[in-house]
Formats: C-alpha cells, structure tokens, sequence
C-alpha cells in the first residue's frame, strides 16, 4: 500500500508540474507578441545615404612624432555633432588597422559621442581666432545654427582609453590628432575637452592630461 | 711689480634634477618582460645620478625608492634645488629612441612671482634651449630623437629649464626593435648619452 505522505507529495508535484508548464507556455507567447511587435519597427524604407564629401584627418605618426594630412572621402552627415563623429571614427580606424603608424586598438566605436557647444562670450575672447579658411563642405552657418566659436567635448569609450598605449609620446599624438582633425573639418570648434565613459578622467593612460582643455588651433600642425 | 691676479670666481653649483616619473601606486605604463614604467625610470635615475656625479655633477632626485609622489611635490624638490637642468624620465613601447617634450605652455617674461600651475612659462624658452643641446648630444650619439611639446602637470609648475625624457625601444621603420627596454646594453647606452648631453648642457650654460 502507497503511503499518505507519498501520495500528497505526488500531488504537490503533479500540481507543481502543472502550473511550471502554464508559466513557460506564457513565457513563450510573451516573447512571441515581442518578437513580432518588433516586427513594426523594421524600416520599410531604403536607409538614405549621406552624400560623399572629402574630410581632412591629421593622422598620428609615431615614428617622427608628426601629424599628417590625409583627405578621405567619406559620406558625411549634415548633423554637425554626428558628422564630427564620423570623421573622428574614420581616424581611429586608421589607427586601429595592423600597419598603423600610430597604433591604437578600438577603432571608430570608441567615439561614443561628440557635443558641439557654443563658447560663453567670455571664453570666445580667450579662444583663439575665428578660422581664416572657409566652412567644410555642408557646415551649417545660419539659419539658428550657432555661427561662433564652439566647444567640442568628445566623449571616449572606457575600453578605448583602457587599451591605449601608455606613453607621452602616443597619448600626446591621439589627443592632437583629434582635435587638430576636428578643427579641420569643424573650424568653427576652437577648443576640445574629453570624457571617458561621460565622466572625467584625470589621464589618457597615465600621461595626456584629459582634465584640460585643448586649443584646437594649438594642435594643427604648423607649416 | 707685477700686479696680484685676483682668484678666479668660483664656478656657480650646477645643479641637475633626476625626476623618476610615477612610483609607488601609480606604476606608469608596462612594458616588455612585465617590467612597469616606475622600474624602468628609477633604474635609469639611479644609473643617471652615478654617472652625473662622476663627472661632478651635483644630482637631485625626486624619489629614490618605489614610493607615491605628487606631482606638485616632484616640483616643489625642482625648484627648491634651484637646478640647471630638471629630466623627468618616462618609458614607453611606442615610438623610437628618445623623445624630447618640453611644456606646451606659451613662453612669457620670467617674474619673481608666478601662478603655480603656469610657473614654467617664464622658463620655456630655457627649456627648448636645453632640448635643443640634448637633441644634438644625442644625436651625435647615434640615438634615435623625437622633439615635442606637451602637457605634463609636473614640468609645468616647475622653475628650471625643464624636459619630460620618454625612452623608447629603438627601432628602425619596418625592421624589428633593435634595442628593447629591458636590454641592459640599451639602458646604459641611453644614460651615458644623456650624461654626455648633460655635460653638453653645463658647458653651454657656463658660456657668457
């Protein structure tokens, strides 16, 4: 004969089996309607592409500690932030390609963001001159768009500075590079700050002072 | 009779600062054969300050053992010993040779009190001076030089003709490294060409 206390534990499992099975059988129609809720938002249109412009990068080169011009013709956003991103992104690649002669690994992801902001009139005398050289190409002048001297602050990713050669030299050169590219395709960007992760960071990796800000005009290389 | 010659003015101290970057919890860059950056450039000072000495020489250092040090005190031991020359001494696995780095800070006219964080600029023009003679030293070495500027907090408050020495292997474009890190040849050839340019340095500073 089956003992009572057996006969109620089956029962407690049986019961236990059931309702397990009637979670997971929602479970699955939950994640179904999810899956194909997300269906709404796949694009029914065809992606427009920026058109392609040419975009000046002043590429590191650690062998002679020099900056060097580049022109890359990319497809370039209109968006003045997005479009410093961009061409921020195309350097660090070149930078991460294995016959860089400034390597350094992460590439264009590690640009999480760049802010475009306009100068207090207090800094603008500080900063330096108003550029002599024309807008690049597709520069927004007018029409509500600041037309002063702006802050650029870019923001790093935490694995790119984290991965980054440590070294006056090398770090120097990234920093110039950036924001000497910056100021070539944005010369209306006078001055870059730098956040790693969206907070401050004493240090590149351990020797370019990050909690600075650059003079853009500083880091082009002189004739 | 002959007129007494009067003694000859005795030679001003020259005075040069060793600053061993980073130390004790900041361990600097690592380098080959897992040593740190912090070794490397108290090794090189310490191998630096015997050299100096020898030749006569009055050396300074900012640290003589694997400790923590600010760099504000770095510029504080600097410009409490009123020193020719100031060398802080880096590493790094990147670049070739020797790289110079002398303070971005724009020069401006020296005067007796200066702001603490910009207290180098009235001594730039010294400092390139002073990039320039160690350039040629060592050079003529037959090292490998990169010459630039930057922003080290350290240099920037110091009161002395200042450079931030970064050794790296030596390496040749598209050719393996010559001379690692962590060839005892390479570090004493690199402190005997900087003693060299030191020496350089005082016989230039001793000229009207």
């Amino acid at each position: 004969m089956i003992p009572r206390y057996q006969t109620i534990l089956f029962i407690v499992l049986l019961a236990a089996s059931a309702v397990m099975g009637t979670v997971l059988w929602q479970l699955r129609e939950r994640a179904h309607q999810r899956l194909l809720a997300g269906e709404d938002f796949a694009p029914t249109s065809a992606p427009q592409v920026a058109p392609t412009e040419q975009a000046t990068l002043l590429v590191a080169n650690d062998a002679d500690n020099s900056l060097l011009e580049e022109t890359q013709s990319l497809p370039l956003p209109q968006d003045p932030g997005t479009r410093a991103r961009v061409v921020l992104g195309k350097l660090l690649d070149l930078y991460a390609s294995p016959d860089a002669a400034h390597p350094v690994a992460g590439g264009a992801s590690s640009i999480l963001q760049v802010f475009l902001l306009p100068l207090p009139a207090s800094d603008r005398a500080a900063a330096a001159p108003a550029p002599a050289k024309a807008a690049a190409p597709g520069t927004p002048s007018a029409g509500g768009q600041p037309t002063g001297p702006e802050l650029a602050v870019v923001n790093l990713a935490g694995k790119f500075a984290a991965s980054h050669p440590s070294g006056l030299e090398t770090e120097t050169l990234t920093v110039e590079s950036i924001c000497a590219t910056l100021h070539a395709n944005l010369p209306r960007v006078t001055q870059v700050r730098f956040l790693v992760d969206g907070a401050q960071r004493t240090s590149l990796a351990g020797h370019a002072d990050l909690t600075r800000t650059y003079l853009a005009v500083e880091a082009a290389p002189h004739p | 009779m002959a007129a007494a010659q009067a003694p000859p003015a005795p030679a001003a101290r020259f005075v040069v600062v060793l600053d061993a970057a980073h130390g004790g919890d900041d361990p600097g860059g690592r380098l080959s054969g897992s040593q740190t950056e912090k070794a490397f450039t108290l090794a090189l000072s310490v191998r630096l300050r015997s050299l100096l000495a020898a030749r006569g020489i009055s050396v300074v250092t900012t640290r003589e053992s694997d400790a923590t040090i600010d760099s504000n005190r770095r510029a504080e031991i600097a410009n409490h010993a009123k020193a020719q020359a100031c060398l802080s001494l880096h590493a790094t696995e990147s670049g070739s040779g020797i790289h110079l780095f002398a303070s971005s800070l724009a020069p401006a006219q020296a005067v007796r009190i200066s702001t603490w964080k910009t207290a180098q600029a009235g001594w730039v023009t010294r400092s390139l001076s002073l990039a320039g003679v160690l350039n040629s030293a060592l050079l003529h070495a037959g090292m490998t030089v990169t010459l630039g500027r930057t922003d080290l907090p350290g240099i920037d408050s110091m009161t002395c003709p200042a450079l931030a020495v970064e050794v790296a292997p030596e390496s040749a474009p598209g050719r393996p490294v010559k001379s690692a890190l962590d060839d005892p040849a390479y570090q004493a050839r690199v402190a005997t060409a900087l003693a060299a340019a030191l020496l350089e340095w005082r016989t230039e500073a001793r000229q009207p």
